[in-house]
């Protein structure tokens, strides 16, 4: 591979996945809303 | 209004099943081809760009239009339309939300049959020892209908197994049904997207031809080249991936979220889906298809034959060459994810009309489902029985490519200029779990309804053989492959009849019409709830 290829493949594929991985972590540690929210499965939890 | 008692079981499912809806597959398929015809690194700064002012604008527009819709107790487009202006009009756009979604199911449902059977078939090694012209052969002989019944008796079955598998999932609801699907079938996705992409990213070199190399390959797909940033073409093609890869313009995200309430977080939960989207097709989807075809057959190879057809014709022939083990497992990988990518989709274009008949008519989930089926069924036999005549393409090209950009833009315009950007860009924020930019504001505004004005237009004008310069300096004569060239069938014979024999022309006229007599009877059902509702109101 070319270096200006290889630099592109790597700046593009790196950052989508950063950024990917960024967003959905973020919605792993954001805490939920007070109920009533959009979800069913922690109907149950306390708040 | 709704008395719908569905909902999503966890913000991860609803983000799988939203990432899902967006992942299909285009990702694997249509995304490399269209790096390959375009000039191959120059291909994908456009496409950033367009995601960044077209893609995320319409992805926030569509997640808080649903949410905004849900929390009036709309699931349906045309309602969700109708309750966000004064405007009774506005609902028949809101048809195409829902006549996209069944026209593109009818078929897509079909070539998500193809995977199913070729998942079975690489199970159980049936492609081993075959040449390329053999596995060519067996694809032609699955679909063909000028066999000994002039019907292809398999495929029509795998239809029709698919389509019941898909039935009984949307039957079982959001949560139990979707949900459940998405979160089984997206890690699994991953998983073999990303075992297929290890297997090209180690395998190099083959020494079957001078430049047959996996890695010759990536330097194709991401050597940059400016030049082709000044070719138009190339920027509509970048735009229009967009389109199909977020799975915008056509109502799905509306629908989906509008099962999610007034106070939690749409614009956290559309960048987590459609970033994951965009993963799946930059990192994954560019991994697979073309650095394995060019590792063994060659740069050249690939340039010339690189299209959807390869996922069926070429990659079992390409994964024999890694023996027979790792063929089998290659193949169950491949064909496995392209499923898996496949029924995600499908089952998110089930549910507009699952939304709408069961608001709007009151209809049981089991109802709403099952005549889904039957409609799709039905509306898929033609795409099925008359493929070589080129209906299949036909129904792809209005409601798979046409009335995306038609809606989307009656959308933007909608949201952005009807409903108002200032209570819109409210709407976005609310219950916010990230700030979002606040140039946003001015794209949604602007930006992004003259870019799609602009494709609109493109599309409908397009100029012979893409030639835009020469259009510019004032040559411009319709292509046939326009919008406009396509309804007057410029540059072919357009009689229906030869020698007593009906024409292709023929049977693509009347999927035509077909298209027309369906999206006219979801508008007259429209009318009839719009006119319940009224009654209700009335009582």
């Amino acid at each position: 591979m070319s270096s200006s290829a290889l630099i592109m493949m790597v700046v593009v594929q790196v950052s989508v996945t950063i950024i990917t991985g960024y967003f959905f972590y973020k919605v792993l540690v954001t805490p939920p809303k007070p109920e009533p929210d959009s979800y069913s499965e922690n109907d149950d939890e306390d708040r | 209004m709704s008395k719908s008692t569905e909902s999503w079981g966890s913000r991860v499912g609803l983000i799988l099943a939203m990432a899902g809806n967006a992942v299909g597959l285009g990702n694997f398929l249509r995304f490399p081809v269209k790096a390959v015809e375009n000039g191959g690194g120059a291909f994908i700064i456009p496409y950033i760009i367009s995601f960044l002012l077209m893609g995320i604008p319409l992805l926030w527009v569509e997640w808080s239009m649903g949410r905004y819709g849900g929390s009036k107790g709309d699931h349906s487009t045309p309602f969700i339309l109708d309750n966000m202006t004064k405007k009774s009009l506005w609902k028949y756009f809101g048809v195409f939300g829902i006549f996209t979604n069944i026209g593109v199911m009818s078929y897509y449902t079909y070539i998500e049959s193809w995977t199913l059977t070729y998942t079975i078939k690489s199970l159980k090694g049936d492609f081993f020892g075959m040449d390329i012209a053999k596995v060519g052969q067996v694809f032609d002989q699955y679909v063909d209908i000028s066999g000994g019944v002039n019907i292809p008796i398999i495929a029509l079955l795998a239809f029709t197994i698919t389509l019941v598998i898909n039935i009984y999932i949307l039957s079982k609801g959001l949560s139990g049904g979707i949900e459940k699907v998405a979160k089984i079938a997206m890690p699994l996705l991953i998983a073999f997207g990303a075992f297929l992409a290890f297997m090209a990213f180690s395998m190099g070199g083959t020494g079957r031809c001078e430049s047959c190399n996996s890695h010759i390959g990536m330097d194709f797909l991401w050597s940059p080249q400016y030049d082709s940033l000044w070719n138009p073409k190339v920027w509509l093609e970048a735009a229009g991936q967009i389109f199909f890869t977020l799975s915008v313009g056509m109502g799905t995200i509306v629908c989906y979220s509008s099962y999610v309430k007034k106070r939690d977080d749409i614009a956290l939960n559309a960048m987590s889906a459609g970033w994951m989207n965009g993963f799946v097709e930059i990192v994954l989807g560019a991994s697979v298809v073309i650095p394995i075809a060019v590792g063994f057959l060659g740069l050249d190879w690939v340039k010339e034959n690189a299209g959807f057809m390869m996922a069926f014709k070429t990659m079992p022939y390409l994964f024999n060459q890694w023996g027979h083990i790792i063929s089998v497992v290659a193949g169950v990988a491949w064909f496995g994810l392209l499923f898996f990518a496949g029924i995600t989709s499908s089952l998110a274009m089930g549910t507009p009309w699952m939304g709408f008949v069961q608001d709007e008519f009151d209809w049981s989930r089991n109802k709403a489902s099952w005549t889904l089926g039957v409609f799709i069924f039905l509306l898929a036999l033609p795409t099925i029985f008359f493929f070589e005549y080129g209906v299949f393409d036909e129904y792809d090209y209005w409601t798979g490519t046409v009335s995306l950009v038609v809606f989307a833009l009656a959308e933007v315009i909608l949201f952005a200029w009807v409903f108002g950007m200032d209570k819109g860009w409210d709407e976005i924020n609310y219950g916010a779990d990230i700030k979002v930019p606040k140039i946003y504001k001015f794209i949604i505004k602007w930006v992004t309804p003259l870019f799609i004005l602009v494709i609109f237009l493109a599309s409908l004008f397009t100029p012979k053989d893409n030639d835009w310069n020469a259009a510019i300096n004032g040559e411009w004569v319709l292509d046939k492959s326009s919008i406009i060239g396509k309804i007057l069938h410029i540059g072919e014979d357009a009689s229906w009849l030869i020698d007593g024999s009906f024409t292709t022309v023929f049977y693509i006229d009347m999927s035509r019409l077909l298209l027309l007599g369906t999206f006219i009877g979801l508008a007259l059902m429209v009318r009839h709830a719009s006119k319940l509702r009224k009654q209700k109101l009335n009582k």
